[in-house]
């Protein structure tokens, strides 16, 4: 049974969510597009089909929390409130990028978002977390690390050493597993012995719980109940939210191994019209205001590209700046 | 000033260090309890308690990938790999991450942490516990590393590894821990990165070491002073940043130079050193610089043939006079 959207929350946030996931949905699509114009180039890694996740997640969270992401990030940046102009630029490769064009699409980072990085190393993130939240508390914050990572990463040692050292120091991380089922072209059943991947935890004694991720009010309903039961404890706790990519690994990559009727079945699944009927049903917001929202978006979008192209290179002499020896 | 051991005058920076800044945490495989493998971590758990100084799973990439993510969360963590041997198991959040994170997020943040590595060879340990990984640090941008040769470089380095703001592998000799030097009580003893030390004056030929091969060196230098040879020996203690104008000004001055490192012959130290000379001032040598360094094998247990493996005393001596005599 589904649940009526505003016993969850007000109105005006329950169309945030929607304004959140279309502006991730646009801002990827364009990125694609930027792509094939050459203005974006090296890896670039979509998340379209996966909204629901990042922006449910986001919301259930507090400000002061720490996120941490792989490289398929732009969503959670964006979402938590990187401004979409220079997470462009950033892609551009330009001076006004959010890292000065020195990240790239996988290395998205703002401290002062609590948004703590964009790792290419896949499990790269999982040590770092840990190493957050220690200090978190430590210092007495009353603050959590949520952890994103896909079904790939659930393999690399960094995944295991760090369950094991979150439950063994009583940290507070919650980790949220983005199970879109490939590892770049490798499915979940070839590459993992057990793929049920919520149930890797049992090795560990960290709680953990399916979540359906194509969701939106789902995801935010599993992840603010984890998050205050995490920040209660100061315990781990784990999430796989069950998902789907709708384009390939990367640019580079046409998804050949998946077949158009998998697809098909997802895209009847997409976050996005799904949470807009249910709003429209619910008597949240009209077609029109959706419609509305969503031409907000777009030229908020296009101002991201617009101002992209007309920031300058970094100078050369940056490639010395912020670093060492 | 005081005399204390190698091993003594780390843990009294250690000490200094966490009585000073409230944000130092000490965390390392056996650092607490045990109070490490090689105890230099000792009385720590005792003064500074289980929050600051804790035992660590043996989890080498997490204990460095925690130490970033502490680093960056606000806190100064200084870890201990039990042996520098296993920070090859931790190379991704040492390469990838500690040494990338402050440039690739351009600047916004900063990873105030040091890692602590005993290195080296000649206990008898074989190839996988005896091995001098120096320049495999040195090679990469974005990390300092530091390597002492005496009690007194050991505090005055170590605390400015603990104060810096950047990420720093320290490294230590596994047979130097026992040696003993004079140290300076202040607590505000700090020996700069990037700073060579000439540590004895010299005249004929310029010898460049570090760590446990500046203290060969010191002997090789005595013994050919018998036989009328003056050496200037430069201990680099920084290995990145180099201290290259120290090194160029001795080798400029004495007109010959013999590199000596531990690490192995091929791409190691020496190779890099030795062709930063001859760079800078090829005109001014008498000589092709010489490169004295641990063989291209993996290290044997047996003492005897160990004993070829690691720059010897006598191999310094006969590399100068081999130098000085015109002998390539």
């Amino acid at each position: 049974m589904e649940t009526t959207l505003r016993r969850v929350l007000p109105d005006q946030e329950l169309i945030r969510l929607y304004e959140q996931m279309f502006l991730s949905r646009e801002f990827e699509e364009r990125c694609a597009e930027q792509y094939s114009k050459g203005h974006i180039t090296g890896f670039l890694h979509l998340y379209s089909g996966q909204e629901a996740v990042a922006v449910g997640a986001t919301a259930g969270l507090h400000r002061d929390d720490y996120i941490l992401s792989a490289y398929r990030e732009h969503a959670q940046a964006i979402v938590r409130g990187a401004e979409p102009r220079r997470v462009m630029a950033e892609l551009f490769g330009k001076a006004t990028g959010i890292c000065k064009g020195k990240g790239g699409s996988m290395h998205l980072f703002d401290p002062s978002l609590n948004f703590m990085g964009g790792y290419a190393i896949v499990g790269g993130q999982f040590p770092i977390s840990v190493g957050l939240a220690f200090a978190s508390r430590y210092r007495g914050e009353d603050r959590i690390a949520a952890c994103f990572f896909g079904d790939g990463a659930v393999n690399q040692g960094t995944f295991h050493e760090s369950l094991n050292w979150a439950q063994l120091w009583q940290l507070p991380v919650l980790f949220i597993c983005e199970n879109n089922f490939y590892g770049i072209g490798t499915e979940l059943h070839r590459s993992s012995a057990l793929a049920s991947i919520h149930r890797r935890t049992c090795g560990y004694d960290i709680p953990s719980e399916k979540v359906d991720g194509m969701d939106v009010i789902a995801m935010y309903k599993a992840v603010r109940h984890a998050a205050e039961k995490v920040r209660e404890t100061g315990r781990p706790h784990f999430i796989e939210a069950t998902t789907y990519r709708f384009r390939g690994h990367s640019m580079s990559d046409p998804g050949k191994y998946r077949s158009a009727a998998e697809h098909e079945l997802w895209k009847t699944r997409d976050p996005l019209p799904n949470y807009a009927r249910r709003l429209i049903q619910e008597d949240i917001a009209t077609r029109e205001a959706l419609d509305a929202i969503e031409a907000r978006c777009k030229t908020i979008i296009d101002e991201a590209v617009a101002f992209a192209e007309q920031s300058p290179w970094p100078e050369d002499a940056e490639v010395f700046n912020d670093i060492y020896v | 000033m005081s005399v204390l051991t190698y091993r003594d005058a780390l843990n009294l920076a250690l000490k200094e260090e966490m009585r000073r800044d409230p944000s130092m945490v000490v965390w390392g495989e056996d650092v607490a309890l045990y109070e490490g493998s090689f105890k230099v971590t000792r009385g720590l758990l005792a003064e500074f308690g289980e929050e600051r100084v804790k035992d660590t799973p043996i989890s080498e990439n997490t204990i460095v990938g925690v130490a970033v993510g502490a680093a960056m969360g606000g806190l100064r963590p200084v870890i201990e790999l039990m042996t520098v041997n296993f920070a090859l198991l931790a190379m991704d959040q040492i390469i990838n991450h500690m040494a990338k994170i402050r440039s690739m997020f351009g600047g916004q943040t900063f990873l105030p942490m040091t890692i602590r590595m005993p290195g080296g060879g000649g206990s008898q340990l074989a190839a996988q516990h005896s091995q001098s990984l120096e320049t495999y640090f040195m090679h990469c941008p974005g990390l300092r590393v530091l390597y002492p040769a005496t009690p007194s470089d050991a505090k005055g380095l170590l605390k400015t590894a603990i104060r810096d703001n950047n990420p720093v592998i320290f490294l230590e000799h596994e047979l130097l821990y026992n040696s003993k030097g004079e140290v300076p009580e202040d607590p505000e003893f700090l020996i700069p990165a990037g700073q060579a030390e000439i540590k004895r004056p010299g005249e004929h030929v310029t010898i460049v070491a570090y760590a446990r091969m500046t203290i060969l060196a010191l002997q090789a230098a005595e013994e050919l002073e018998r036989d009328g040879i003056s050496c200037e020996v430069v201990d680099l203690r920084s290995l990145a940043p180099l201290d290259e104008e120290t090194v160029i000004a001795s080798a400029t001055r004495t007109g010959r130079a013999v590199v000596v490192d531990e690490c192995w012959r091929t791409c190691g130290l020496g190779a890099e050193i030795a062709s930063r000379i001859f760079e800078r001032c090829f005109d001014r040598l008498q000589a092709p610089v010489k490169r004295v360094s641990g063989l291209d094998v993996p290290m044997p247990y047996s003492r005897k043939i160990e004993r070829i493996c690691i720059p010897q005393t006598e191999t310094i001596v006969q590399a100068v006079k081999d130098v000085m005599s015109g002998r390539y």
